[in-house]
């Protein structure tokens, strides 16, 4: 127990702006009586760099960000921050920044002292305070409230006075647990863009937890998928939405249509590495290579729909090379179509009452209406073939 | 409806005389210029109060009442928040138990407890010491303590203390800055109740005092019974105002503090 005494292993305050740390999860695992929240997550998150952990409730992302910040002591695996091992450090000697969900001000201080808080627990002269608590407050936008009391603030605001609480004092690794979840939609998507830039202003490293696949793609560098304690995928924002790696990363990031069946490799010889899909009677073709139980995925923006009976169309392929090298297609009818403005989805039923979900920009909307019976066409090229996952569902939501 | 509410503020009144009258009756009875106590007095005087002031067993008794009941009330307040601390945060099926045993002092009889000490006190030869004093009254205070103590902790946000490991306090750190300011109120209040749960506590002190060493209640209860003197009267009055006092800036400090938050 350090006491009230300085800890003198803490933060070089006077100088500030240090770089972003590093840290390596190395096979961490954290079982609760029976239940591993954590198995076996490794993962290294560069210095400097915004990683976000993304999973649904329960799939370990938040446990990962307490084993981090010390509030939780991992079972068993290896931490380290900066080459050393924390893995047994307390959390108030680890010189991690941590914002909270609901912000967990001190309602008994103000916004100034507050911010001044873990400049005190390093000694930090008066003087000195006061000047890093405004250019904190600057730095949040939040200029002028100093000697408000947390409860007189908005939501938006009490959660910038926690972001700067967090960085006055330039910790090398910043965590933010769900930082956005209890305000509105408009407030969030302002307060994601000033995060980003906070980032990118401060140069430390950002690690954030959140359920909200867009406010990854919106804000990470990487994003780690966690579901059931594993990382399923790690990646920058485009891979994970082009490229998912298995089929739950597919479902929980953005939309697509799943289509299932039987996968084989592709012996017609036209393309050398690619691979089969039965789906209605048909043969898809999808690059990359699996047998047994598969599952291709298309994003909606990526499929096309076409009226049965019309002619060749300028905007489609060919009919004749439907079902070709380059082009798959099934035939589906209109549900229902949710015009969006910028855009109009058309939900769609195939012939064995799978989803399908298409995407269309305004401009190029296809003449179709609900009831209509129609082609879907997409490329070979924008196809995914990954194995089939039981445990993912395939509803379109 | 009208009828009901109107029978509910006299039935509230009639409770609020029954509670207040015995002061009412106290009051006046003090500044009497009788002998003896008669109720309404016929003629006013202050010369109970300088009797009890110049009467050297009365103001003794009067000092060592304060002392105990001060020194009681440090001893159970600390003893008392970190009973409560243990008891909100510690797990374990022993923590059922230790919470029945600290709040035993409220269900026992008095007598119990005061025929239990007593024989304790007296292999102790701890019969009419301070020490002895301040022993007993803080068992009988504790439950006083831990009980708005634990009331204000389970209403904390346990978050406020990790957002302060997280800031770099250590665990005093954190204590200090952070938990006690917050749960202060519950503390004050229990201060409060431990202070007059001593400073009237009689029964227990009848049985531990010594000849030597009395408290004021014990001197009352005496001089009740042995020569009915109004000095008594004073000194009732002025424990009754003594409380008021100590009640009201207590609530007065509290409302500020939640006013604040």
């Amino acid at each position: 127990m350090s006491g009230s005494g300085a800890p003198a292993d803490l933060a070089p305050v006077p100088g500030l702006a240090r770089a972003g740390g590093e840290i390596i999860l190395d096979r961490l695992t954290k079982h609760y009586a029976d239940t591993a929240a954590v198995d076996d997550v490794s993962l290294t998150i560069r210095p400097g760099e915004f990683m976000t952990l993304l999973g649904p409730s329960g799939s370990g992302k938040t446990t990962t960000l307490n084993a981090i910040a010390g509030f939780v002591a991992p079972t068993s695996g290896r931490l380290l921050l900066d080459g050393s091992e924390v893995g047994g450090v307390p959390p108030h000697r680890r010189d991690i920044g941590m914002v909270f969900q609901h912000y967990a001000l001190f309602p008994h201080m103000t916004v100034a002292e507050n911010i001044a808080f873990p400049l005190r627990q390093r000694r930090v002269p008066k003087t000195r305070r006061t000047e890093l608590v405004t250019s904190a407050l600057d730095t949040v936008r939040l200029s002028g409230l100093e000697r408000r009391y947390p409860h007189e603030l908005s939501g938006g605001q009490q959660q910038r006075v926690a972001v700067a609480r967090a960085i006055v004092y330039a910790p090398r690794v910043l965590l933010m647990d769900e930082p956005l979840g209890a305000l509105d939609k408009k407030l969030r998507d302002w307060l994601q863009l000033e995060i980003k830039r906070i980032h990118a202003e401060l140069g430390t490293t950002f690690v954030y937890v959140t359920h909200d696949q867009e406010e990854a793609l919106v804000l990470s560098d990487r994003v780690a998928v966690f579901n059931g304690g594993r990382i399923e995928q790690v990646g920058t924002p485009d891979e994970l939405y082009e490229r998912p790696s298995t089929l739950f990363v597919a479902r929980f990031l953005g939309d697509s249509t799943v289509l299932r069946g039987p996968a084989g490799p592709d012996d017609t010889g036209d393309t050398p590495d690619s691979s089969t899909l039965a789906k209605c009677g048909r043969t898809l073709r999808a690059p990359g290579r699996h047998s047994g139980a598969g599952a291709i995925v298309v994003r909606p923006e990526r499929l096309s729909v076409h009226p049965d009976g019309a002619g060749p169309d300028s905007a489609g392929p060919d009919r004749a090379e439907w079902n070709g090298a380059e082009w798959n297609a099934l035939p589906a009818v209109v549900e229902r179509e949710i015009y969006l403005g910028s855009s109009r989805k058309l939900e769609l039923r195939l012939p064995d009452g799978d989803p399908a979900l298409v995407r269309e920009q305004a401009g190029k909307l296809a003449d179709v209406r609900p009831g209509d019976r129609v082609t879907l066409a997409w490329r070979v090229a924008d196809s995914v073939l990954l194995a089939d996952d039981p445990t993912v569902e395939d509803a379109v939501t | 409806m009208r009828l009901a509410r109107g029978a509910l503020w006299v039935f509230c009144g009639l409770v609020g005389v029954w509670l207040v009258a015995p002061a009412l009756i106290v009051l006046p009875l003090s500044l009497t210029s009788q002998a003896s106590l008669v109720f309404p007095p016929r003629g006013w005087s202050g010369r109970w109060y300088a009797n009890f002031f110049h009467d050297a067993s009365w103001i003794g008794a009067f000092w060592t009442s304060l002392q105990v009941a001060l020194l009681v009330t440090v001893v159970a307040t600390v003893i008392g928040t970190a009973a409560a601390i243990g008891l909100t945060r510690g797990q374990g099926r022993g923590l059922v138990a230790a919470n029945a045993l600290i709040l035993s002092p409220m269900i026992v009889p008095g007598i119990v407890f005061a025929i239990g000490s007593y024989a304790t006190f007296l292999s102790l030869h701890l019969v009419g010491t301070l020490g002895g004093f301040v022993m007993a009254h803080t068992v009988l205070a504790l439950p006083f303590v831990v009980i708005p103590v634990t009331a204000r902790l389970r209403g904390f946000d346990r978050r406020l203390e990790l957002a302060s490991a997280s800031l770099g306090a250590g665990r005093w750190a954190t204590f200090g800055q952070v938990t006690l300011p917050l749960v202060a109120p519950g503390v004050l209040a229990g201060a409060l109740f431990a202070f007059v749960t001593s400073f009237d506590e009689v029964v227990v002190s009848l049985f531990i005092q010594s000849p030597y060493l009395q408290t004021l209640p014990v001197k009352m209860y005496s001089s009740v019974s042995r020569d009915t003197d109004p000095t008594i009267a004073a000194a009732a009055s002025m424990i009754i105002v003594l409380t008021t006092v100590l009640v009201l800036v207590a609530s007065y400090l509290t409302v500020r503090r939640s006013r604040v938050r």
